[in-house]
């Protein structure tokens, strides 16, 4: 399989974002383009959802707990078909709803408001225990971003959803290995990371973050540990800025809005990679 | 209070079978009968405020009404992001529960003395902040906390306060409403919480000594009742609060904030309660009370200065 529906889908979000961002004046590009892939593969392929329908009861639930990049869910969601395409141009404009962390509010698809660091993951965890006590069948997805884990909530629910086992819930880690000031090892060390949260009792999937086939394969085993009892986490290793070369791996690009020659050269390096 | 809380919970747990109680490893035995009575319901998130909180919000977003309980300033400014953000933007069915209002757990020290929460919680905006004084305003306040949509905050006792009201006097008690207590002339006493009994007794005192100060409660802090202050003022010089918290920003905040933007009569407004402090000692609530001025001795001696315009 070539995967083409998520890579396709992958390539428009990351050509949508650094449109946002530009018009936006805002930052955050590279936290987006890192996810970028895992979004794609999971609204492309994985998750379970109605665009017409977006409060369906038995869709399955996503939190963008690193709600900084927000453009990147507006896209992905946009181009699912939750609403017109065009509405992307009103990113961070005044008087837009289309917030720079992503909002819920008059936004189909989005199911909370983040941008508050640690805030996501245990709103979703709660997502997790209601459908259980319900006794529903959907999911809960969560993308957490590797700086987001120097919050203490984020262990405090990885501690509590193992508590409450809850198998129906899947964290997703982008680990680009860039926080806001420098590197993740060289700000507070995550690694090993797989080990960390495997002693928290959770089911621990690493996977290269941009190859869709082993995306794909991630979250095909992620969905068939339900029944394990044990939450999951795929933890995706990612690189910060990917897609355009010269903010791939530099902090810079984490605050850095592209503009002029910089992101002429970027829709060039972007649109070479369009399928 | 907080037995009659417990009671008012169960009952409405039973007409709702969406309510789900969520603790923060606090409520030892007081919180039994729940758990016994609907196990699949109750949910301890151990000593993790922060994610607990969150984690209500999410419950609620899914449909439920989450009861969020535990004690001093654990689950208020522990994780006052979280409830901002999380539980008030999302305007989440999330009721907190604080048991251990002002000087409750006096001898266990500063961090255990709840003396900013009320601030804290009425600066936010979609939550409503309730202080009962007794177990009658609790009852009253219970079954507006846990029905009415969005973020409530119940601020209680541990249990065993007097009683100043008939039981059922205030049956269909609406929010927002204050409680007259007593009429008076001269000035009011307005109070927020269990520390109504310091206005009462020093309401007698003053009596005594000739003076005639009416007293009232106000369950709800949040949204503060406008009507009957701006009532009252129309026909009281002074208006004194009382408050076991601090003077800064809580029930006395909100009541000079209504007064002074009357266009009529405005009476002046003098508030009594912490004086932008912490306690570094410690004692019995009524010990702490007497130290910090709010006991009914300390009230009347107050009110009596001012009343003489000697403060």
């Amino acid at each position: 399989m070539s995967y083409e529906k998520s890579r396709r889908l992958a390539y428009r979000v990351r050509r949508h974002a650094l449109d946002m961002t530009n018009r936006g004046g805002t930052s955050h590009i590279g936290s987006i383009l890192s996810m970028a892939d895992i979004v794609a593969v999971l609204y492309a392929d994985v998750m379970r959802y109605d665009p017409a329908n977006p409060r369906w009861p038995q869709r399955d639930r996503m939190v963008l707990s690193k709600g900084h990049a927000g453009a990147g869910m507006y896209a992905v969601l946009a181009e699912s078909g939750f609403f017109p395409v065009s509405e992307l141009e009103q990113h961070c404009q005044n008087g837009s709803r289309l917030s720079g962390h992503v909002s819920h509010k008059g936004v189909p698809g989005v199911e909370v408001s983040t941008g508050s660091l640690g805030q996501g993951m245990p709103m979703a965890m709660g997502m997790a225990m209601a459908a259980k006590m319900n006794g529903s069948d959907h999911r809960v997805f969560c993308i957490i971003g590797d700086g987001e884990c120097d919050e203490g909530a984020i262990w405090e629910s990885a501690l509590i959803a193992n508590q409450f086992a809850l198998d129906n819930f899947i964290v997703t880690i982008d680990f680009n290995k860039i926080q806001s000031i420098t590197s993740v090892e060289n700000t507070i060390r995550l690694e090993p990371l797989d080990q960390k949260w495997a002693s928290f009792g959770w089911h621990v999937i690493r996977v290269d973050g941009h190859d869709h086939a082993a995306l794909h394969q991630a979250y095909s085993e992620a969905l068939a540990a339900r029944g394990q009892g044990k939450p999951v986490v795929v933890i995706a290793d990612t690189v910060k800025g990917k897609g355009v070369s010269f903010m791939e791996g530099d902090v810079l690009w984490h605050y850095r809005t592209a503009r002029g020659e910089e992101y002429d050269a970027a829709v060039k390096e972007l649109e070479a990679q369009k399928l | 209070m907080r037995e009659t809380f417990t009671r008012c919970l169960q009952d409405e747990a039973r007409n709702n079978e969406n309510l789900v109680l969520i603790t923060g490893d606090l409520g030892f035995g007081v919180l039994f009968p729940f758990m016994k009575e609907f196990p699949n319901r109750f949910v301890n998130a151990g000593i993790s405020e922060q994610a607990m909180m969150s984690m209500a919000a999410g419950m609620a977003m899914e449909g439920k009404t989450v009861v969020v309980y535990s004690i001093g300033n654990f689950p208020t400014l522990r994780c006052l992001e979280q409830i901002r953000n999380c539980c008030a933007y999302h305007e989440a069915n999330v009721k907190i529960v604080c048991v251990g209002a002002g000087f409750v757990y006096g001898t266990l020290g500063m961090t255990h003395h709840a003396t900013e929460d009320m601030s804290a919680l009425r600066l936010l905006p979609g939550v409503t902040v309730f202080a009962p004084a007794d177990a009658v305003e609790t009852e009253a306040v219970m079954a507006r906390f846990l029905t009415e949509p969005g973020v409530a905050y119940l601020r209680i006792g541990r249990g065993g306060e007097p009683v100043f009201h008939e039981r059922d006097a205030l049956a269909g008690y609406e929010t927002g409403k204050a409680v007259p207590y007593a009429d008076g002339r001269d000035a009011y006493i307005l109070t927020a919480g269990g520390i109504l009994s310091s206005a009462v007794e020093a309401r007698k005192l003053l009596a005594d000594r000739g003076l005639d100060v009416g007293v009232a409660s106000f369950p709800t802090v949040k949204p503060i009742d406008q009507a009957y202050l701006t009532e009252l003022s129309e026909r009281v010089p002074v208006l004194f609060t009382l408050e076991e918290h601090t003077i800064v920003g809580g029930f006395g905040g909100a009541v000079c904030e209504t007064v002074a933007g009357l266009r009529g009569k405005r009476p002046r407004v003098v508030r009594i309660g912490m004086n932008d402090c912490y306690s570094s000692i410690v004692g019995s609530q009524a010990y702490l009370e007497a130290y910090y001025g709010l006991d009914g001795k300390s009230v009347a001696d107050r009110v009596q200065a001012v009343l003489e315009g000697r403060a």
